[in-house]
């Protein structure tokens, strides 16, 4: 069985917001559209979005870590947000994991959002049904598109590439492998909903210098003639011992 | 009943402009409205990608904010406060040909355009050129003039547009004072393959976000001290000899003998053998290399010869010499990682580790391409060699004082490690690598004015010497922002940043008319802003009411009402980026790869909204108007029709094949660079995704200073006049030419007096610390700290508050503070706050942060606003709680008993981060909602769309 | 949560209606074995009447929550997994039960369908006042479980939840019955007295049980867990919108932790002692008014119990809101 999803790399993520104004560009003049917005050019402006990008610092100066995290719906695979829906319009497909919302079912209850410890969905409150994001279900099913543009729009945009889409139930899709060789992890593990969504932590490249690279044997100094060498001057044993 | 049309789907490709990145998109259309934009997969900039500002180009393009019609100042109403009365297109340009034609007959440098963000210098320029105006510059000169011109001068290319790192290739980079460059989408493409690919990242910044965040080493560094932390590490790299020897003997100036006798005239200079026959813009091979063999002085690149480096030698009649290598050694001797640590902040061992990492993966973990490539002096190569250690940096270098000296220290640290114009090192791109210092040269002389005729010269160059400086016989300044004076003598980009308060002071002479496009000079783009509005109001005599303003007539061109078109007397409503053809030229800025030249254009996707008018076309029209040569067919009448006419037709000279496009040239597309104009070539263009890509051969591709193939095919093609090997100057005579004027010797122009020992200073021919000139002149004790802002990069400058999907990620901002440092100052996290410098203060909230160096506290740049402008309403979050950290930088420093420009000594670069402030709680009385200063809010003006009705749909 | 008064109105209405039905119920079962005296049918209609009213308005209040009222039908079709799908199905179920009791002793349509062996008659009004209860029992699961089902909303996820609305509930309808007695059938107001006072009792440890069980809650998830970066010091610097989202708007309450513990303590006030103190009074000076009072006091108690019940639950999505910059 199929469960596509987003695998996020947090080790290249910068923070740079693409996927979210992507998303919500996409998303907002299309099927799951509109994202209304309110006092878009008010006193503290809002609105519905798919995916959003937060920051998080971990540590103490001079150890810090900048955590740019994005997030959206995780599609898990556990939902704890379908089966509370009262009306069905939350719900998961079977054919591809991916979980969506009926807005001609649903009434606006909330309810599932409540279920939803990821704080992944928005309620429209112009349309006042709820909504998430759909993993852009119209467009990777989109025949009339490129094979190329088969992907959801944030991870088109994104420059980093820190948005990976696949099968996570294949274990040779590209987000099977990186979660498996890249320490790939779900969010919130102890609720058990099985997010298909992981993210990829950072990973560290060091350098490891030993000494004698330092003093090589091709060092030009050599050659210019000034290799360090002690003054004159300074004592030696010929100044102590005639032997 | 009318049956339903079905709707109308349209993709058409075309250029980005939310910034000055220059991806290309795709404008997805439904019934010729904007309903998506991704980016161009066939694009060789953003290979599909896009970001933050891209994807919200529609609310751009609709924003209610937008400027839809020419507008005139109310008559009787105050400057600044935005009253204004629509006019049409037609009382426009008969307003400005009229002033503009009076202006260019009487003393055509009383009119002056300046431009910011924009990318159409080869039209503005021209246009000033040909009105005869010196009086031009675009924004470089307050944005990173000093990068541009440190690099160029040391290795005759830079990064921004100019080159870059070479990603692909490298094993180690360290990025330094770098938030979210020019080069957004394609940076991060390469950073993320980088660090896949296993690559060592290190980030050197005060403050760790963005790419800082996803670096293997943040190295927090205080602000102003990188050039300590750069000569610490180039004393590292030499004391242990992990500097590229073969490089620098072949590719440097670093053999080259230096004349030591303190009594010459050419003291400092290098030594040369014969004069050479040709004469021109380029480094002739004449200078001399103490040879190791035979233990004499010869000419450099002798066959079979090798210089000594280190030593010191007397010639044959008793000059004592040195190679300029040795003085660089001399030079960074106590410049030790122990003496940096007190000054950057960080630990000695650090610097020391970063100094072997550099020099041991350069020299250890050698790239060899099969690339056979013959140089200069005709040598053949089989393979091209890489160090791959790339480097990037920006503003966190170039916006200080000291920032130029800083930069060609690490240009030399580039040189060092071998790394220029080799794989996994830094790579130029086209029209780079160009001699040092580049060919074009400003007037030297004020009669280069004159009335009615275009300015004999250009309005910016690149001085080689005193000679070349734009001053009157007294070394006063021809130039309103007093750029290739010897205030500045190398502001190659100009000084838009003190044009205002020259022209209010009159110092050094008053104009009449001053154009801006594209720069929010009443906000972001100037310091000490709120003093600086008052000096766009400012009466020739404060009695009379209705007298005169001190800068007469202001006429801004802008696409969205910002808090400049506040000030203007005539406002021209631009289009945006998807209603205009545009040019990204070689002549400017195009957007090169590393493997070879490329250009592209903007093709209308939308028709102009309202009376919107590309500038472009405004200046076409005006240059006509005014019957300026260019412009006009020898009877006067008028050449081109619109702006695409012009750029397919127009040619730098007749004949010369080079136009604003470089591709498909030649009467039928089939020739490139140069050649006729053709008729179909924005068809071309419009065929090829906007680009024309232009591949070098692979044996072009890399060493193009000395490449011999690449250099002639650069002749050839006209994109630089000689073919000289461009020799990387370690050791920089042109520098040292100024200071020997200051000395008083040579026979060069003379600095006058009261900047002799300025010029003395600064112009030092190698690279040394000194604190920024602000640091120099303030009482540290009392302001400690160091305030900096950073780009977001989901926003752009402050263009982007207007739009509803971006502001809704940065509605406001708050100071950054370690919390360490707040907590010692009494501050909470969200505590309101006074920032306070010497010259000004403001209120704010404050944010604790553990990823900012304790001495640093830092601002997102240009969120906050002004009440009303950008037509939000007037207590949006930006207005209210949002503040512009502008107002407690200075513009100027004072100087002796006058004042002097809050400016790089050497290129005039805005020193924007090297104030210095202290923080305080707000006092209990006060109970602050809003930050501080506040501004009358704007009128709305005629014209604008309802921003409510808007955002509700 | 942020405390919406839909729901705040809708829980603690029902609440009343059910509790009401249910001591209607309770007297009569007690009369029929005639362990009380037997009460004109005009009182439970009354009563059933009066339960009718507060589930409606319940109802009512309960529509102001929907985005989309006029789809509500749509809420019965999940009811295999869905607690709010079964709250929708239950309440109308138990709102006809309800009228259907009250229409029967209105009506005075109450033939005797069967008789026990102990010659107690089994009449209509028995057999719709059993489905009844049943029915109210199962709403106060129901209602209970909406809350209690959510795993990682701690401070609900716990037996307790379903208990307390069904004491709260109990105890605010037993009240009400207590002064409807006093007004329109004596003899039950102090039977119904003293079950109001142990149901307020059973409410009082049930709540207090609650409220230590929550004080203790250690949260399962935490920011470590939230975003996956192991380490004890993580602090939001930006969640990424600046003007508000739904996220912080829906399960924030925007409140002081002072005003929190305030009302904790108002509706302890509210709901216990006070009203138990002033209906002992009311039956003691037989005053119906006094009972009123003594139900009003706790019914604002209850709103504001509600009110902290919201507010009290800390979301795990809060993690991810917690800062602007
Ligand atoms: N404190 C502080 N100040 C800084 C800096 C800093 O780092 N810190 N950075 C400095 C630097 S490097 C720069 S480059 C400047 C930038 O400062 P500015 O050049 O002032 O840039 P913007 O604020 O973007 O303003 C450009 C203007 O262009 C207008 N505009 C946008 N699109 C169009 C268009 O299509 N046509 C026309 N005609 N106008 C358009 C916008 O409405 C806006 O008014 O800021 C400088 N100021
Ligand atoms: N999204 C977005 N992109 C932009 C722009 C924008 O407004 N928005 N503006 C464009 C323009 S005009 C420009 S000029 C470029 C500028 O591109 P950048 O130079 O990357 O921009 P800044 O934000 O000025 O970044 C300066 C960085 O240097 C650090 N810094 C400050 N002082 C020091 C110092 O003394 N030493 C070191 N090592 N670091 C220091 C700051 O913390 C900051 O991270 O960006 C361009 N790209
Ligand atoms: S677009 Fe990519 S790099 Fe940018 S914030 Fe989103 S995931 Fe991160
Ligand atoms: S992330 Fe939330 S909304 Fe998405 S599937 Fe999981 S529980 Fe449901
Ligand atoms: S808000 Fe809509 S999707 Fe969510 S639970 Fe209610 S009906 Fe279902
Ligand atoms: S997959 Fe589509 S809907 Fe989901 S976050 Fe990405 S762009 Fe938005
Ligand atoms: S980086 Fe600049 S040019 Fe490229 S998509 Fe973003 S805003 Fe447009
Ligand atoms: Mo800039």
């Amino acid at each position: 069985m199929t469960q596509l999803a987003l695998v996020i790399d947090l080790n290249v993520c910068v923070g740079c917001h693409a996927c979210v104004t992507s998303c919500k560009e996409w998303n907002t003049s299309g099927q799951a559209g509109p994202m209304s917005d309110f006092d878009p050019y008010g006193a503290d402006p809002t609105g519905t979005f798919f995916n959003r990008v937060q920051t998080f610092e971990v540590g103490e100066f001079p150890n810090t870590e900048t955590v740019h995290f994005p997030k959206s719906c995780l599609h898990c695979e556990e939902p704890p947000c379908v089966p509370v829906c009262p009306t069905g319009a939350s719900y998961k497909r079977a054919e591809d994991g991916i979980v969506l919302v009926d807005y001609d079912k649903c009434i606006g209850c909330k309810y599932c959002s409540w279920a939803c410890p990821y704080g992944a969905r928005e309620i429209d409150e112009k349309q006042k049904v709820m909504k998430k994001c759909t993993l852009c279900v119209d467009r990777i099913y989109d025949t009339t598109l490129a094979e190329r543009d088969r992907k959801p729009a944030c991870v088109l945009a994104c420059p980093t590439s820190a948005r990976l889409f696949g099968d996570v139930h294949d274990p040779e899709s590209e987000v099977s492998v990186a979660i498996r060789e890249s320490g790939g992890y779900p969010l919130m593990p102890e609720w058990g909903t099985q997010p298909a969504n992981h993210y990829l932590p950072r990973r560290k490249t060091k350098l490891r210098i030993h000494e004698d690279e330092l003093v090589r044997a091709d060092n030009p100094l050599k050659v210019d003639g000034k290799l360090p060498k002690p003054a004159k001057a300074e004592p030696s044993l010929d100044d102590v011992t005639s032997w | 009943m009318s049956v339903p049309t079905p709707s109308v789907q349209e993709v058409k490709k075309t250029t980005c402009y939310m910034c000055a990145c220059r991806c290309g998109i795709r404008v997805h259309l439904v019934d010729g409205q904007v309903r998506y934009i991704d980016g161009n997969p066939d694009h060789p900039l953003n290979q599909g990608v896009i970001c933050a500002k891209g994807s919200s180009g529609i609310m751009k393009q609709y924003s209610p904010a937008r400027l839809t019609r020419p507008l005139l100042r109310k008559q009787g109403s105050e400057r600044g406060a935005g009253e204004f009365e629509a006019i049409s297109w037609e009382q426009a340009f008969s307003i400005l040909s009229e002033r503009l034609a009076k202006i260019r007959a009487t003393d055509p440098k009383k009119f002056a355009l300046f431009t910011g963000r924009d990318q159409m210098q080869a039209l503005t320029g021209l246009f000033a050129r040909q009105f005869g105006t010196p009086n031009y510059a675009a924004h470089g000169g307050f944005c990173s003039v000093n990068m541009a011109a440190g690099m160029i001068y040391t290795i005759g290319g830079s990064f921004w547009e100019f080159g870059g790192p070479d990603l692909d290739r490298a094993k180690l980079f360290v990025m330094i004072g770098t938030a979210e460059d020019h080069h957004s989408n394609p940076l991060k493409i390469a950073i993320s393959k980088f660090k896949r690919n296993g690559g060592r990242f290190v980030s050197i910044n005060p403050v760790r976000t963005g790419y800082s965040a996803i670096a293997d080493e943040w190295v927090p560094i205080r602000p102003g001290t990188d050039g300590a932390l750069l000569l610490a590490i180039i004393h590292e790299i030499i004391a242990q000899g992990l500097y590229d020897r073969d490089f620098l003997v072949r590719y440097t100036n670093a053999g080259q003998l230096v004349n030591l006798d303190e009594k010459s005239d050419e003291f400092g200079m290098f030594l040369r053998t014969e004069v050479p026959e040709e004469e021109g813009c380029f480094d002739p091979q004449n200078k001399l290399w103490w040879d190791r063999a035979s233990n004499k002085a010869v000419i450099t690149h002798t066959e079979g010869c090798d210089p000594f480096l280190l030593g010191e030698f007397t010639l044959s009649d008793g000059t004592p010499v040195k190679p300029s290598f040795q003085l660089l050694a001399d030079r960074v001797k106590d410049y030790t990682s122990e003496w940096a640590e007190g000054l950057t902040g960080i630990p000695a061992a650090t610097i020391k580790r970063l100094a072997y990492e550099m020099g041991v993966t350069a020299r250890d973990q050698k790239i060899e391409l099969p690339i056979a490539w013959t140089d200069s002096w005709g040598k053949e190569h089989d393979t091209v060699t890489g160090n791959p250690v790339a480097f990037h940096a920006m503003r966190g270098l170039a916006a200080h004082s000291n920032g130029f000296h800083t930069i060609r220290a690490l240009a030399i640290l580039m040189s060092l490690l071998g790394t220029i114009d080799r794989p996994g090192g830094f790579r130029h791109k086209a029209p780079f690598p160009r001699p040092i210092p580049p060919c074009a040269k400003t007037p030297n002389t004020p009669l280069a004015v004159q009335p009615n005729h275009p300015l004999d010269g250009m309005a910016l160059g690149w001085p080689a010497e005193p000679d070349d400086l734009f001053v009157d016989e007294d070394g006063k300044p021809v130039r309103i922002d007093k750029a290739f004076s010897w205030e500045y003598p190398l502001s190659v980009h100009g000084l838009m940043h003190n044009v205002i308060t020259n022209a209010w002071r009159g110092d050094p002479y008053r104009i009449d008319t001053l154009l801006i496009f594209m720069a929010n000079m009443a906000w972001n783009s100037t310091m000490n802003t709120a003093e600086v509005r008052k000096m766009l109001n400012d009466k020739v005599s404060d009695k009379d009411e209705q007298g005169e303003y001190k800068i007469p007539f202001i006429v801004v061109c802008d696409a969205f009402q910002s808090e400049m078109t506040a000030f203007a007397d005539l406002v021209l409503p631009d289009t945006t980026y998807l209603e205009r053809h545009d040019v990204m030229s070689m002549l400017d800025r195009p957007i090169s790869e590393f493997d070879g030249p490329v250009d592209s254009v903007r093709i209308p996707v939308l028709p102009p909204t309202g009376e919107c008018k590309p500038f472009q076309e405004v200046l076409i029209e005006l240059g006509t108007r005014l019957k300026l040569p260019v412009f006009v067919k020898k009877d006067g009448t008028r050449k081109y029709r619109d702006y695409p006419d012009f750029v397919t037709n127009y040619e730098t000279e007749p004949g010369s094949g080079i136009g604003f496009l470089a591709g498909w040239r030649g009467k039928g597309g089939e020739k490139f660079m140069r050649g006729e104009p053709n008729p179909r070539q924005w068809e071309m263009y419009a065929a090829n995704n906007c680009v024309y890509h232009h591949e070098l051969p692979r044996s072009y591709q890399y060493m193009r200073n000395w490449n011999q193939g690449y250099l002639e095919w650069s002749q050839r093609s006209r994109i630089t006049r000689y073919a000289e090997p461009i020799l990387i100057h370690l050791y920089s005579e042109v520098l040292q030419k100024f200071r020997l004027a200051a000395q008083g010797k040579g026979i060069t122009r003379k600095p006058p007096e009261h900047l002799k020992q300025r010029i003395e200073t600064y112009f030092d021919p190698l690279p040394f610390y000194f604190d920024p000139l602000e640091v120099q002149a303030t009482d540290t004790h009392k302001y400690p700290l160091a305030a900096v802002t950073q780009r977001p990069m989901a926003m752009y400058h402050s263009w982007d508050s207007q739009n509803a999907w971006l502001r809704q990620i940065h509605a406001h901002n708050y100071l950054f503070i370690n919390a360490r440092t707040a907590r010692l100052a009494g501050i909470a996290d969200d505590d309101w706050i006074w920032v306070e410098s010497q010259w000004g203060k403001v209120r704010c909230m404050a944010r604790h942060s553990e990823a900012v160096e304790p001495g640093t506290v830092w601002t997102w740049n240009a969120i906050g606003k002004a009440a009303g402008a950008w037509n939000l309403t007037p207590d949006a979050n930006e207005s209210k709680l949002g503040f512009l950290l502008n107002h407690v930088i200075s513009e100027e420093l004072p100087e002796g008993a006058g004042r002097i420009s809050n400016s790089d000594p050497v290129t005039g670069q805005a020193a924007w981060y090297d104030v210095r402030v202290r923080i305080s709680k707000v006092s209990p009385g006060e109970t602050a909602q809003t930050s501080l200063p506040q501004f009358a809010p704007l009128n709305p003006i005629p014209g604008r769309k309802s921003a409510r009705a808007f955002g509700r749909t | 949560m942020h405390p919406a008064f839909s729901v705040i109105f809708l829980t603690t209405l029902i609440g009343v209606g059910q509790g009401l039905f249910l001591a209607l119920f309770t007297v009569e079962s007690y009369a029929a074995f005639d362990l009380l005296p037997k009460q004109d049918g005009r009182f439970y209609a009354f009563g059933s009447a009066l339960a009718l009213g507060f589930l409606v308005a319940g109802l009512i209040a309960s529509f102001f929550h929907l985005g989309h009222p006029e789809r509500a039908w749509r809420s019965a079709a999940k009811w295999r997994t869905s607690w709010l799908s079964r709250e929708v199905i239950v309440l109308p179920a138990f709102m006809g039960m309800v009228f259907l009791y009250g229409a029967a002793h209105f009506t005075g349509y109450n033939p005797t369908l069967a008789t026990l062996p102990s010659a107690v008659p089994v009449r209509l009004t028995l057999l719709l006042g059993v489905a009844g209860t049943v029915l109210a029992f199962a709403l106060f699961v129901c209602t209970g479980m909406i809350y209690a089902c959510l795993r990682f909303l701690q401070e609900w996820h716990t037996p307790l939840t379903v208990i307390n609305y069904t004491l709260l509930g109990g105890a605010s309808g037993f009240l009400l019955a207590t002064a409807l007695a006093a007004l329109a059938a004596p003899e039950v107001t102090r039977f119904y007295a003293g079950w109001t006072m142990i149901l307020a009792l059973l409410a009082l440890v049930g709540r207090t049980a609650s409220l230590l069980r929550n004080a203790r809650l250690k949260p399962k998830s935490t920011l470590r867990t939230a975003i996956g970066v192991k380490h004890p010091r993580i602090v939001q610097k930006a969640q990424g919108a600046m003007g508000g989202s739904f996220n912080t708007r829906e399960f924030f309450h925007g409140r002081s932790a002072a005003l929190l513990r305030q009302v904790k303590w108002i509706f302890l006030l509210l709901v216990f002692p006070l009203p138990v103190g002033l209906l002992a009074s009311g039956v003691g000076m037989d005053s119906p008014i006094v009972m009123l009072i003594a139900f009003a006091v706790q019914y604002l108690g209850l709103l504001a119990e509600r009110w902290f019940f919201f507010a009290q639950a800390n979301h795990p999505q809060n993690l991810y809101y917690q800062a602007v910059s």
